[in-house]
């Protein structure tokens, strides 16, 4: 076994991941915090108004920073499940069923304050455009995913079907956004963009990007957090939960009958 | 000691399929129902023009076809999941992708099939234009079996579960979205004129595609719901 | 390294180190034992000692925790299954709306016919000859039984992996499933069957092995699989019914 592989093994061993992400979760959720109250301040204060649209734009320092988070998170949970499913990692499947309801949070963010952008922009809450027909096609998939993991009683059986579900939205995600495009362009023609991909000031720029940091820094905070609970939940009657559970005193008690019993 | 050939194992499930679906033809008639049913409902609903239902009756055929394959699509693997023999399937020593390749391809003759006959009819009932007619026929045989395979990998992840109705939808639905919007612009595309080649060609590579990936999904999918 | 073998043919089935664990909770193993041509082995367990779990492990349906399986000499994985075993699960896996010779006619398709067989011969070897057309929703439990040991008996393989045969059987039915059994074993197949303990194969010396629960090994069942102590391995050819030390569950 290379260096590689046992590194792998020995972090990826339920006991070790839990004392590690517990280590991370807080470094994640302040930075996160920090720096997302800096880009908010750049965004909403400091960011000059919009020579169109006046102050309304100022909500895609939330709306944008979410959709990528939404995408972003779909491909975390996919590529966990993918590793789930090959390789036969528990904590791989714990990992990409938490990362589903971020996701679906994110994604709904982002629909949420797309239409209330919509709303002073185009005059609706709601347009079938093709960027939020894909965003609500991603937000069904999450769903599923979360409503099959729900669905079945074993849980680690639940985790490698939804696992297997994602892997398959990976694949129709791209065919979806495609084709949304295709059926939108005809018909109706191309709504207003929201900003050109070149012009974006300076001064917008950077607390978005302060913003997209923190919502992955949130994202993964989150995450850590679920799957720690998660492997707790999955190893119930292991010795090292047990431990925890029973506080330092009584894992002295139980750590002696811990080694014999791997001995035995 | 030598098991039987693929072919010979393929052969059998279909006419097992076959006849089973024939001992109990008169389900066979429920899918047909549930379509008509939907359709009839637009004109209640939207009112009796046969102007305004004419430039709807495309999209609502492909519809109400889609919710009866989805209704349909629950007893694809349910039976054979209760009595054991989807087990005996696994364990037979042929490609069980193959077999259930043969498995889908029953249900989509028994099930889509005549749903795809009466098409013609529901869409005369909501007075569809006579350019639209044929490009809604060619749109529903290529976009039914491609229903019905993506479908066959969400039932297998549902397989073992009591009550999947609701969930199942959920899990189907995203995936059917592009079919449909393929499917329905081929149809909208003809209705106003333009050329509806292209959309119908993609539904036709999508087919092809899932022909051979979605047996392959399916598999792995029943392997995880059986295990 | 192969083990020991006193027989002279290379054994049918071999569970090295087997081990079942849903969610890391032992089922049952490290289980080591052979199976030889011409073997019948019982096992006995009681309810929810893994028995069904066990056969449906061996058959290939779910995946070993731990340990491998060998077939003939070749190790058994998911993605390509033997076509060597035939299973009789609790789901006798026969479809009501077909007659019985309907059903037979299937299952020789899928999985093959033994040579010199076929599927009205079979029916008539477990006592439902003139039941061919009668469709089996109309068929008492025992004779749905039956119907289903056609199917094993008709399948082409040598390894036969029967849970409950016994059950739903009257002792007419029992003494066909003994000779069923017995004539499996002479013509060189081998038979795995569980019970649990209230009809048994009485016709020779039967091999016994216990399934108590999880064993008393390692719960690591990544361990040495500790091929002395475990419980299989004393399972000598005796006819004894082996008394295995009863343990708790952990």
């Amino acid at each position: 076994m290379n260096a590689l592989t046992l590194w792998f093994h020995k972090t990826g061993s339920p006991p070790t991941f839990y004392r590690l992400a517990g280590l991370l979760l807080p470094w994640c959720y302040g930075i996160a915090l920090l720096l997302g109250a800096i880009g908010l301040y750049g965004g909403l204060v400091l960011a000059p108004s919009d020579y169109q649209q006046g102050d309304a734009y100022r909500i895609i320092f939330i709306h944008v920073p979410s959709a990528w988070m939404g995408l972003f998170a779909y491909f975390f949970m996919a590529a966990n499940a993918f590793i789930a499913l090959v390789w036969r990692i528990k904590l791989s499947e714990v990992l990409a069923m938490a990362s589903a309801p971020a996701g679906a949070a994110f994604t709904f963010i982002t629909l949420v304050t797309g239409s209330l952008w919509g709303k002073p922009m185009w005059g609706t809450w709601w347009t079938w455009d093709a960027r939020l027909t894909s965003e609500l096609v991603l937000l069904f998939l999450y769903l599923g995913v979360m409503g099959l993991y729900a669905a079945i009683e074993d849980r680690r059986q639940a985790a490698r079907a939804a696992g297997f579900l994602a892997l398959v939205g990976v694949v129709n995600l791209p065919i979806v956004h495609f084709s949304v495009n295709w059926w939108n362009t005809l018909h109706q023609g191309s709504t207003v963009r929201l900003l050109g991909p070149s012009h974006i000031d300076a001064a917008m720029l950077w607390p978005l990007l302060l913003m997209a940091i923190a919502t992955h820094l949130w994202f993964f905070g989150t995450v850590l957090a679920r799957t720690r609970t998660g492997l707790l939940e999955l190893d119930g009657g292991k010795d090292w939960v047990r431990a925890i559970a029973l506080g330092p005193e009584m894992s002295a008690v139980a750590a002696p009958a811990a080694t014999e019993r791997t001995h035995g | 000691m030598k098991p039987g050939s693929t072919s010979a194992a393929c052969a059998a499930l279909i006419r097992r399929d076959l006849t089973l679906v024939w001992r109990r033809r008169g389900d066979a008639v429920n899918p047909i129902l549930f379509a008509l049913i939907v359709v009839a409902l637009f004109p209640f609903a939207l009112g009796p023009e046969p102007e305004q239902l004419r430039r709807i009756a495309a999209g609502v055929v492909f519809v109400a076809l889609l919710l009866a394959g989805l209704l349909a699509l629950d007893t694809l693997f349910r039976g054979d999941y209760e009595d054991g023999s989807l087990e005996q399937l696994v364990l037979s020593p042929h490609p069980l992708a193959l077999l259930l390749a043969c498995k889908i391809a029953v249900h989509w003759l028994t099930t889509a099939l005549p749903l795809l006959l009466v098409a013609p009819l529901l869409g005369e009932l909501l007075h569809v234009a006579e350019p639209v007619r044929w490009v809604l026929l060619g749109a529903l045989a290529l976009a039914t079996p491609l229903l019905s395979l993506i479908g066959a990998v969400c039932v297998a992840l549902t397989v073992g579960m009591h009550r999947s109705g609701m969930l199942l939808a959920l899990l189907v639905l995203p995936l059917y979205v592009p079919v449909l919007i393929f499917g329905a612009g081929a149809c909208n595309a003809a209705l106003a004129g333009l050329p509806y080649v292209a959309p119908l060609l993609w539904l036709g590579a999508a087919l092809v595609l899932a022909l051979v990936l979605a047996p392959l999904a399916c598999a792995a999918a029943l392997r995880i719901s059986l295990s | 390294m192969p083990i020991p073998d006193s027989h002279d043919r290379p054994a049918l089935l071999e569970a090295r180190g087997l081990a079942f664990a849903r969610n890391d909770e032992p089922i049952f193993g490290p289980l080591d034992f052979a199976l030889h041509p011409g073997e019948v082995v019982l096992m006995e367990g009681d309810n929810g000692a893994g028995k069904t779990t066990l056969l449906r492990v061996l058959s290939g349906l779910l995946a070993p925790s731990a340990g491998e399986i060998r077939l003939n000499g070749e190790p058994l994985t998911l993605a390509r299954l033997s076509p060597q075993v035939a299973l009789l699960s609790h789901q006798a896996g026969l479809k009501h709306d077909l007659t019985a010779l309907e059903n037979l006619a299937f299952a020789a398709g899928l999985h093959g016919v033994r040579a010199g067989l076929s599927p009205e011969s079979a029916l008539a070897g477990v006592g439902l000859d003139g039941y061919a057309d009668v469709p089996v929703r109309q068929l008492s439990a025992g004779q749905k039984k039956r119907v289903a040991l056609a199917r094993v008996l008709l399948a082409p393989v040598g390894l036969w992996l029967l849970d409950e045969p016994y059950a739903n059987l009257d002792l007419d039915g029992i003494r066909l499933v003994n000779r069923l059994l017995d004539h499996h074993a002479r013509r060189g197949g081998a038979a795995l069957i569980t019970s649990h303990g209230a009809y048994a194969y009485t016709s020779g010396t039967p091999r016994r092995i216990s399934l108590h629960g999880g064993s008393s090994g390692s719960r690591d069942a990544l361990g040495s699989g500790g091929t002395a102590e475990s419980i299989a391995a004393s399972a000598a050819p005796t006819a004894a019914p082996t008394t295995a030390p009863s343990e708790n569950r952990a």
